[in-house]
């Protein structure tokens, strides 16, 4: 049966919920609403008000009080209702959350999920619409992951409330109900810190995660067959740790990169990725890394100007064709 | 009035409390303020650095207000949190290796003085974020709710954090979930060098417990036995399910609000009138109340003094942590 992206988010907080006691899920409206976004939606009633828990509108508070249940071996799933209020939260998450382990020479481990519902294109406005990914992504103790398609949705939430180190889950708007899938019956994960080429090609990699994979694979069909191009679409499913091995055997396959997000150029992933490249795959390079990202604005209302400012597929794929022709 | 009821209170527990309960107080305060006079004096020779905070002058609230818990009751604190440490029952040599930054110390000399931690003593942790530590305690509380299980959460933290928006979220929401947790209001008048009359729109610290429904009092707390009659009523309340509680135990730190800080926003003569309220020498005095004689006391002193000592040594004598486990526990391995 087909599935979609918000769906599989919901499957994967009900079936770990049932194997471990211990996982409960936390924050603004997630039980009796169900969500902002429904995503937690039948899970009062199938596991009560014990482990689905309304909380105040206090983000601070959801993500420490969360690092204190963890710190006793509970395994709290912390709902940022958009991720642009994960923000308040940021002390907890970088200070408390991040170096719980750390600071105290091993003595507990800090296994926690933040899920974030992030990303634009719904006409969100400045503050219901950002990535802040790159925020977290230089945090060391932490886990970034930001799941494209509904079978990662499920397997990297879960991979997450298993993990025992902090994990910030970003789950992207603009896919909770505009994509789906077949998905398999039972158990299985997405592993964190591995990404996955899920389009293979000679030419051009296009490296991406999160809200622009699915615009790179529409670019690189289009590519295929108005260009001839053969465009690898690799998808860093987790952007900390990042899967440098991946990251360079795409740079060295296809000597042309293209990295695309829809966070903001400056201080973005993309950064990063480029990096990696210029030091281990600087020989095998036939033109500059290119990144493509929103532009380093705010997310402004106007529709047309939030297209403007945001990748999509023609830019991607405008892109492309420019990297091919260097 | 609040502080009649306290002051009963402790007069109670002078003549209900052993005389063995009676000097394992004196015992806490004195070994507190011992190893805090000898972290000063090695910070001053360069065997402590960083950034470091001493309890001296508040030693009543830590000791009385742990003395009202039993062992399995969890305490977390600020980063001015030796004092806690110690009376939670962490051995002063972990601690005092901890502060020399060294492998054998409570946070493998990862922390230093600032974040103390040991889950064995179910002390969890000092945080050096004013107020950061607070939603914690919620967690805290939240856990052993779920698990049904019989122990409270005892917070401490200082006036510094009343203005922060943890302080009113979290008790905001142990209120209205009815977590068991103490929140103990350590007011010794300055956040580093402000006072509080310059930071907090209320001085009487115990009423912010009035928009949370909960009771809120005001103890001496340079009165090791009113912190204690006030803790121990706090806990029984929290661990029958009713919920939290806000004690303000007012105090004095002897020292500057750290070690590089000489502390010249205090007059001297309001330093000296709280040095004649020093809660070990008014606890002495009670105690002579008590019959126990001076001499006891003494040699108490002394048994102190040498386990500080010995806490010196072992942390001199130990070694540095590796540099080969810089990154260890970033992650669970």
């Amino acid at each position: 049966m087909e599935v979609t992206y918000v769906r599989a988010i919901n499957q994967a907080l009900f079936e770990e919920m049932r194997r471990d006691e211990n996982v409960f899920v936390m924050g603004e409206d997630v039980a009796d609403l169900g969500g902002a976004f429904k995503v937690t939606e039948g899970l009062l009633e199938a596991f009560g008000p014990d482990r689905v828990i309304d909380t105040p509108i206090a983000e601070s508070l959801i993500v420490g009080a969360g690092v204190g249940a963890a710190a006793l071996g509970m395994r709290p799933v912390l709902e940022m209702q958009f991720a642009d209020f994960i923000s308040c939260a940021f002390d907890q998450i970088v200070n408390m959350a991040a170096t719980m382990r750390y600071r105290h020479g091993g003595q507990v481990a800090c296994p926690l999920v933040v899920r974030a519902p992030c990303g634009a294109g719904v006409h969100g406005a400045l503050f219901h619409s950002q990535n802040p990914e790159a925020w977290f992504t230089r945090v060391p103790g932490l886990k970034v992951v930001a799941p494209a398609t509904a079978y990662d949705a499920k397997g990297l939430l879960k991979s997450a409330i298993r993990d025992d180190d902090p994990v910030i889950y970003f789950e992207h708007k603009r896919l909770y109900r505009s994509i789906k899938e077949d998905l398999p019956e039972g158990d299985f994960l997405t592993p964190i810190g591995v990404a996955e080429v899920k389009r293979e090609g000679r030419d051009i990699s296009v490296i991406t995660y999160g809200g622009t994979l699915h615009y790179s694979l529409d670019a690189a069909r289009i590519a295929d067959k108005e260009d001839g191009l053969s465009v690898e679409v690799l998808d860093l499913r987790t952007l900390l740790p990042l899967d440098r091995e991946a990251i360079v055997a795409t740079a060295k396959n296809t000597g042309k990169i293209l990295v695309v997000h829809e966070d903001r150029l400056t201080g973005g992933i993309g950064g990063e990725v480029s990096a990696i490249i210029a030091e281990h795959a600087f020989e095998y390079l036939d033109g500059p890394v290119v990144r493509l990202a929103m532009a380093d604005t705010h997310n402004p209302f106007s529709p047309p100007l939030e297209e403007f400012v945001l990748p999509d597929t023609n830019k991607i794929l405008a892109a492309i064709r420019r990297l091919a022709a260097y | 009035m609040a502080l009649e009821r306290e002051k009963h209170l402790a007069e109670r527990s002078l003549l209900t409390l052993s005389e063995s309960n009676l000097l394992d107080l004196y015992r806490l305060m004195s070994l507190i303020r011992r190893f805090e006079d000898r972290v000063a004096e090695m910070y001053t020779r360069g065997k402590i650095t960083g950034f470091c905070h001493l309890y001296a002058g508040e030693e009543a609230v830590a000791v009385g207000a742990i003395h009202a818990l039993y062992d399995k009751d969890y305490v977390i604190s600020t980063y001015r949190e030796h004092g806690h440490c110690l009376a939670k029952g962490v051995a002063p040599q972990k601690v005092m290796a901890e502060l020399f930054g060294k492998a054998t110390g409570v946070s493998h000399g990862r922390g230093g003085s600032m974040h103390l931690f040991d889950t064995e003593a179910r002390f969890m942790g000092g945080y050096a974020i004013v107020g950061g530590g607070l939603p914690l305690a919620a967690g805290l509380g939240l856990s052993i709710h779920y698990k049904e299980e019989p122990e409270v959460v005892c917070c401490f933290f200082g006036d510094g954090a009343l203005p922060q928006g943890a302080f009113h979220e979290t008790l905001n929401l142990c209120s209205l979930w009815k977590l068991p947790v103490i929140f103990i209001c350590e007011n010794n008048f300055y956040g580093m060098g402000t006072l509080t009359q310059r930071a907090i729109c209320q001085q009487e610290l115990y009423r912010f417990a009035e928009p949370y429904n909960i009771p809120g009092v005001r103890v001496d707390g340079m009165e090791v036995l009113e912190v204690y009659g006030a803790v121990l009523e706090a806990a029984a309340r929290a661990r029958e399910g009713v919920g939290p509680s806000l004690i303000e135990a007012v105090t004095y730190r002897f020292r500057g609000h750290s070690m590089s800080d000489p502390a010249e926003y205090r007059s001297k003569r309001e330093e000296r009138i709280w040095q004649e309220r020093d809660p070990i020498k008014r606890f002495r005095r009670r105690l002579n109340e008590r019959r126990v004689s001076g001499e006891v006391l003494d040699r108490v002193d002394r048994e102190v003094d040498a386990v500080v000592e010995d806490a010196v040594r072992f942390a001199d004598e130990s070694a540095e942590p590796p540099i080969s486990e810089v990154a260890k526990n970033v992650y669970v391995e």
